[in-house]
């Protein structure tokens, strides 16, 4: 980890030094132990607060279609060129933001780096030191195993594997597709039948247990729309959940209100979802609707036969067509 | 609230202007019976209509949606259809996948010439909507 993040540093250092970039967005350390937080770095000096450990889930792509906003509106605006540390799904998202022309690709220097999978906070919460009772002021990482330090400076060691995040463990692209430079090698696992199988299971199910889990899961939302803010998907200027003409979403606690907000965020991702988890773990409530969201990714594939992010040649899925798209779905007489 | 015995579904057809709705006024102007269920809001092409459309029919009370457009290949517009049947392909399922009854959510293709089709739609339709009953998943309660 050390050495990749020196190489990192050093990559950064000679991109500024070359005038390749204007800004580079990486992480630096989080404000609380086992949190990384992202960081843009405008000037060489503060190259040295980069950081690359477990902890640096969020997927970065979201900041990037704001920097190309309103100087598409003046016509002579210089673009900022922009540096940006990508692993897998980071990576997915970029190919999508390209494609939906939310961002100029010859602006981008995407740094590559193979992903080892990022761990999840809550599941150390489950692997029996409960973060109200102990409080951790401290973590280290080595070979593959998570030290925290409690306050008494008692440490617990805790293997990275059973700490990682459900996505991370059913990554498909642990690098990016597209990069300028990759950091480390690129080692590749393929799960898709796994991750299938959890979607096949939850069809299985009767249609009533179906729709009791959905309910279960959309009654806990606040709508604070935390997922649609860390979503790279998510750019619009004016969400339908804000629109006011229509109005599509009363400003109540409705459950159905709740619903319509979620079916619409969900099926706004239909063949545009990387599956990078950062709504689930934006979410302060805990609802975890990943299972409706990869029926999407699950869908595309089979009807389509299209997965986002993976190449900038193809076009997107819902803005094309074939003459013998499947339509068994239609209503005879 | 609702009387089951001679409860009637409420089903809002969207219709496309160029083909199902002139299919809708073919089977009125030849005198075809058909249920009176339906509600017709003509939209320019199949590809006019959102997925939100849909869900809001639903969110208001409605029991069942009908979505019909031209015949693949036929669309005034040459592919909004075309566009249409993927995102319908995807709603469709996964509105199931969510666990809302598919019996309630409808596509088709009648062209103008297929009066009596419209009206054979249209029975199939108001049938399986009243067999499945009143919504009440997803719908807002006022």
């Amino acid at each position: 980890m050390e050495e990749i993040e020196e190489k990192i540093k050093d990559t950064v250092k000679k991109l500024f030094k070359e005038n390749k970039i204007d800004i580079f967005i990486g992480y630096s350390e989080g404000t609380l132990p086992l949190r990384a937080t992202p960081c843009f770095i405008t000037k060489p000096d503060n190259i040295e607060k980069l950081v690359w450990n477990s902890y640096c889930f969020n997927n970065l792509a979201v900041y990037l279609p704001r920097f190309f906003l309103t100087q598409h509106q003046k016509k002579d605006a210089r673009l900022p060129k922009i540096g940006i540390l990508a692993k897998g799904c980071d990576g997915r998202s970029i190919v999508g933001l390209i494609k939906e022309h939310q961002i100029p690709r010859e602006n981008l220097y995407i740094m590559g780096i193979p992903c080892e999978g990022m761990i999840d906070i809550k599941k150390i919460q489950d692997a029996g030191c409960k973060m109200q009772e102990v409080e951790i002021v401290g973590a280290k990482e080595k070979d593959n195993k998570i030290v925290i330090i409690d306050e008494d400076k008692k440490e617990i060691e805790l293997k990275k594997e059973e700490l990682l995040a459900d996505v991370c463990m059913r990554c498909q692209y642990t690098a990016p597709v597209i990069y300028d430079v990759l950091i480390g090698e690129e080692k590749r696992k393929t799960k898709e039948e796994e991750r299938a199988a959890i979607i096949e299971e939850f069809e299985k199910k009767p249609l009533e247990e179906r729709w009791k889990y959905f309910q279960e899961q959309v009654s806990k939302c606040i709508r604070c729309y935390a997922c649609r803010q860390a979503c790279p998907n998510c750019y619009c200027k004016e969400c339908f959940a804000e629109q006011t003409k229509p109005r599509w979403i009363g400003a109540t606690n409705d459950i159905s209100d709740v619903m319509f907000y979620q079916i619409g965020r969900i099926f706004h991702q239909a063949g545009r979802c990387v599956d990078c988890g950062a709504c689930v773990r934006a979410c302060p409530m805990g609802v975890d609707l990943r299972v409706f969201t990869y029926k999407l990714v699950k869908d595309v594939k089979e009807f389509f036969e299209y997965e986002a992010g993976v190449s900038l040649k193809e076009d997107p899925p819902l803005a094309t067509f074939k003459s013998d798209d499947q339509q068994e779905f239609i209503t005879e007489p | 609230m609702k009387n089951v015995h001679n409860w009637e579904p409420k089903i809002v057809a969207f219709l496309c202007n160029w083909c199902s709705y002139a299919g809708a006024d073919l089977a009125g102007v030849s005198r075809t019976q058909y249920p009176t269920n339906i509600r017709v809001i003509r939209v320019p092409c199949s590809g006019r209509v959102s997925p939100f459309y849909i869900i809001k029919t639903l969110q208001n009370g409605i029991d069942g949606v009908l979505v019909s457009g031209c015949h693949p290949g036929d669309c005034h517009y040459i592919s909004g259809n075309l566009i249409a049947r993927r995102k319908f392909a995807l709603l469709k399922s996964f509105l199931e996948y969510i666990g809302i009854e598919p019996g309630r959510v409808h596509f088709s293709w009648v062209s103008a010439a297929e009066g009596a089709r419209f009206a054979q739609i249209i029975e199939k339709v108001t049938r399986e909507v009243k067999k499945l009953g009143p919504i009440r998943k997803i719908v807002k309660k006022i």
